[in-house]
């Protein structure tokens, strides 16, 4: 005799199913993760640069410019909308960061001004959106073109020499307090980090951006204030770019307004490894974390195997239509 | 057509159905919202298939198996919702997807003549061969998707509510058209709820009701009263719980409203502890009114009042504050976050209770979703899956406990049984029944009469753009409310004492 009727036994093969599927999802950007670690920490030639402490720590350096945008980026992305201005952004905060200083006001206010400076941009870029109701994509490729050349022009179209200050070692890739074990950026993009994932998860905000990204018809209905969360969206993630241009200022210790050009579109390209949906509603922190890293592990390795640069292009560039597409596949299956 | 049967899921939307269209006649297919007269023309056009019946098209067995098809015997559909591009002209929409051309070149001259031939046909002043589609009236655009279908050398033309959004002179214009081709022997498939137009314009009428055939005869025949006497058939009210409950005072007044989409200004007044239907077609202006109260569209004239507070325009947020709730007509596109989680769907109106510090307190929440899963019998396994795993019917009930749960005390329901099965649907009865015991108001948007009469304190109709009467639901059945919704009056004198308050 069967103690079990056969619907009851498939039903719960369906829920094992269910939960074998729940934590591949979860587990789906890590695995990105740890195959290129796999990868390059198995090659000979490579193997024992590649995992000693002073690499991680330098791509972890190298990793925040590009992780602060990505922090901002997720929230614009998870709302429906882009920011094409990131970039251009990060340059006129790290000029401004650089002209403060040089005109004599202290490295905080200094860091602050560069911090505001995106802020403002983003906030430009939200109130543009919304009140003018042109997509995100035209405002801020007009941003794009704005900020780069409001940079040029404050610069006088050269680097800004600014004198050696403690903002320059934020970035320094051997702390100066050895306790501290990686430069104070890379804390200070870890701090963030979680910061914005609690937000994110737990906030109202949160909820209410991916219900606006998810169906922006439903959110109206259900009262949420659409332009006031977009222009706060923008605007944060306007002063991430500010966060990150004061942060590109301490690397290269001078305001240049040319640097990062083209950087958004590697913003963009971490958090869409990392699940971001360009259409609105989907999208982590942990994601685009880890879609940064992903990136900054393959240029660190290829360059380690002295592959010449366009290589790495191709790989990056194959790597992300190959995570988008593996993303599609996941959720067709899940649904 | 013959023995023509369709089914969507669990609803039989065609059983069994014969129909026959002769050369050079206009064929009105007439029934209530949901009858089956668009499966049916569907079916023909090749935009569905039928699960069983047969097709004979000039004595020829003919399987419409898609769109293309169907254009290439000859059969030509001009949709509800227009099928032209607004950037191209007039003469490339035309030709759009039957350019003349050799080696890939098109032949302009060539094309230019047939445009010219078909719009010399047509007659209409505001269309020009070179002017963009988007500079033309709603009016225009119908003709001009007529004079496309006459390239195409259609000898069926299907016309689904070709007048619903015309004016009058248009419409004129339009039944010219109509004589033209049925002289040249185009039949003509007319779908319309308009039972004088249709009287005026048809020579033969098939009604159908709930996916059967009733009837098929001669306009000339039969009269308005007995066509809709087809339609409606004799229903019997069934499932609709009666709960003793007070109607108490005001509680919303609508003024001489009138929103950006309305076709008229409104006058409206909700009591506490009442339901108040509203009929009407789809398009009437029911679903616009709601829209407008509710701030999803902008007011124009008049004012809101609600309780004792005039108000203009206010926003959603502003109208969740005064607890008013909307319940969208469109579930998949608007009413729910499908990508989003049953407990998002769910609170997403009203987050305040959880939050401390600006925070959700997940947990918490959690235990307030499952008690509204629990309380409106929602089948859900989970609270945190996607809302698009659940039925239409748990998807509904969702929506409908995210007003419960906003504590709104005056719900604006638009459709809110479309679509869902018969046992969710006595539920929602049952629960609107609750809540005005509790002295809740609702305003009920349906096109389903029966549930109208069997749920509501009073019912009011939409006539194009205009709330023509309120009457308690006693001095209502299916017949008056359908000749108010298709006539804007009531068709006999002698009825008028009758209905008088």
């Amino acid at each position: 005799m069967k103690t079990k009727s056969n619907i009851l036994i498939f039903e719960e093969k369906m829920k094992d199913k269910n939960r074998i599927q729940t934590l591949l999802n979860w587990l789906g950007p890590f695995l990105g993760l740890f195959l290129v670690l796999v990868i390059f920490s198995s090659i000979p030639e490579v193997q024992d640069r590649f995992l000693r402490i002073s690499n991680l720590r330098s791509v972890a350096t190298q990793s925040v410019i590009v992780a602060l945008g990505a922090l901002g980026m997720t929230f614009v992305i998870i709302s429906g909308g882009i920011d094409l201005s990131a970039a251009s952004n990060i340059a006129l905060a790290s000029v401004i960061t650089a002209f403060a200083i040089n005109v004599g006001f202290s490295p905080v206010l200094a860091l602050l001004f560069g911090v505001l400076t995106g802020g403002v941009v983003g906030l430009a870029n939200g109130a543009l959106i919304t009140s003018l109701r042109l997509v995100p994509f035209i405002v801020t490729l007009g941003m794009l073109g704005i900020a780069r050349g409001v940079a040029k022009w404050i610069a006088g179209n050269q680097k800004i020499d600014a004198p050696l200050t403690w903002v320059n070692e934020i970035m320094a890739k051997s702390p100066r307090p050895s306790w501290m074990l990686i430069a104070p950026g890379v804390w200070i993009m870890i701090f963030f980090a979680v910061a914005m994932a609690v937000i994110l998860r737990y906030s109202v905000f949160g909820r209410h951006i991916f219900a606006i990204g998810s169906n922006e018809a439903t959110a109206r209905l259900c009262g949420i204030r659409i332009s006031r969360n977009k222009i706060l969206v923008y605007t944060i993630a306007g002063l991430f770019c500010g966060l990150s241009g004061v942060m590109e200022f301490s690397r290269l210790t001078v305001g240049d307004p040319t640097v990062a050009v083209g950087l958004e579109l590697d913003v963009i390209a971490a958090v869409v490894i990392g699940g971001g949906s360009l259409s609105g509603g989907a999208g982590s922190i942990l994601g685009s974390m880890i879609g940064v890293f992903i990136m900054a592990f393959l240029r660190n390795g290829c360059t380690m195997m002295g592959w010449p640069n366009y290589i790495q292009e191709i790989i990056i560039g194959a790597i992300i239509v190959a995570a988008v597409a593996l993303d599609q596949i996941r959720h067709r299956q899940s649904a | 057509m013959e023995h023509i049967s369709k089914r969507f899921g669990a609803t039989c939307a065609l059983d069994d159905v014969d129909f026959d269209l002769r050369k050079g006649e206009v064929h009105a297919l007439i029934g209530e919202n949901g009858a089956g007269k668009s499966t049916l023309v569907k079916i023909l056009s090749g935009a569905v298939s039928a699960d069983a019946g047969s097709i004979f098209f000039d004595g020829h067995s003919f399987i419409p198996s898609n769109p293309l098809a169907s254009r290439k015997q000859g059969i030509a559909m001009i949709y509800q919702e227009l099928n032209l591009a607004p950037h191209l002209s007039v003469e490339e929409n035309i030709m759009l997807g039957r350019e003349i051309h050799r080696l890939g070149f098109m032949q302009g001259k060539t094309m230019q003549r047939a445009v010219e031939k078909a719009l010399e046909f047509v007659r209409h002043p505001e269309i020009k061969s070179h002017i963009p589609i988007k500079k033309l009236s709603v009016g225009a655009k119908q003709i001009v998707e007529i004079a496309r279908a006459l390239v195409g050398k259609a000898k069926v033309l299907i016309m689904d509510e070709p007048t619903s959004s015309l004016t009058q002179e248009d419409t004129l214009r339009l039944f010219k058209v109509i004589q033209k081709l049925k002289n040249q022997g185009v039949s003509i498939i007319y779908i319309s709820h308009f039972l004088e137009e249709v009287q005026k314009i048809a020579d033969r009428f098939t009604v159908l009701r709930d996916g059967k055939k009733i009837h098929t005869g001669r306009m000339e025949e039969t009269s308005v009263d007995d066509l809709i006497q087809m339609m409606v058939g004799q229903k019997f009210v069934e499932m609709f719980p009666k709960i003793d409950h007070e109607i108490g005072d005001v509680v919303l007044q609508l003024k001489g409203l009138k929103g950006k989409r309305m076709a008229a200004k409104v006058d409206l007044v909700l009591r506490r502890g009442e339901i108040l239907g509203v009929a009407g077609l789809i398009g009437a202006g029911r679903t616009e009114t709601l829209r407008t109260v509710f701030g999803l569209d902008s007011v124009e004239k008049g004012t809101i009042v609600v309780g004792t507070v005039e108000t203009g325009y206010g926003t959603p947020w502003n109208r969740i504050g005064q607890s008013i709730g909307l319940l969208s007509e469109d579930r998949q596109e608007e009413g729910l976050a499908l990508s989003l989680s049953v407990a998002d769907n769910l609170t997403l109106s009203l987050f305040s209770p959880y939050k401390k510090f600006g925070l959700l307190r997940l947990k918490k929440r959690r235990e307030a979703v499952q008690f509204w899963l629990k309380q409106a019998r929602i089948k859900a396994q989970d609270p945190d899956q996607p809302v698009s795993g659940l039925s239409g019917g748990n998807q509904q009930k969702v929506a409908l406990a995210r007003l419960l749960h906003q504590e709104a005390d005056i719900l604006l329901l638009d459709e809110p049984t479309r679509g869902i099965d018969v046992m969710s649907k006595s539920q929602i009865y049952e629960w609107m029944g609750t809540l005005v015991q509790q002295g809740k108001s609702i305003i009920f948007v349906s096109s389903y009469l029966p549930e109208l009469l069997g749920v509501c304190d009073k019912i009011a109709v939409f006539h194009r753009g205009n709330l023509i009467d309120f009457r308690p639901v006693s001095n209502w059945d299916t017949q008056s409310i359908m000749t108010v919704a298709t006539l804007g009056r009531i068709a006999h004198e002698n009825q008028v004492e009758h209905f008088d308050l």
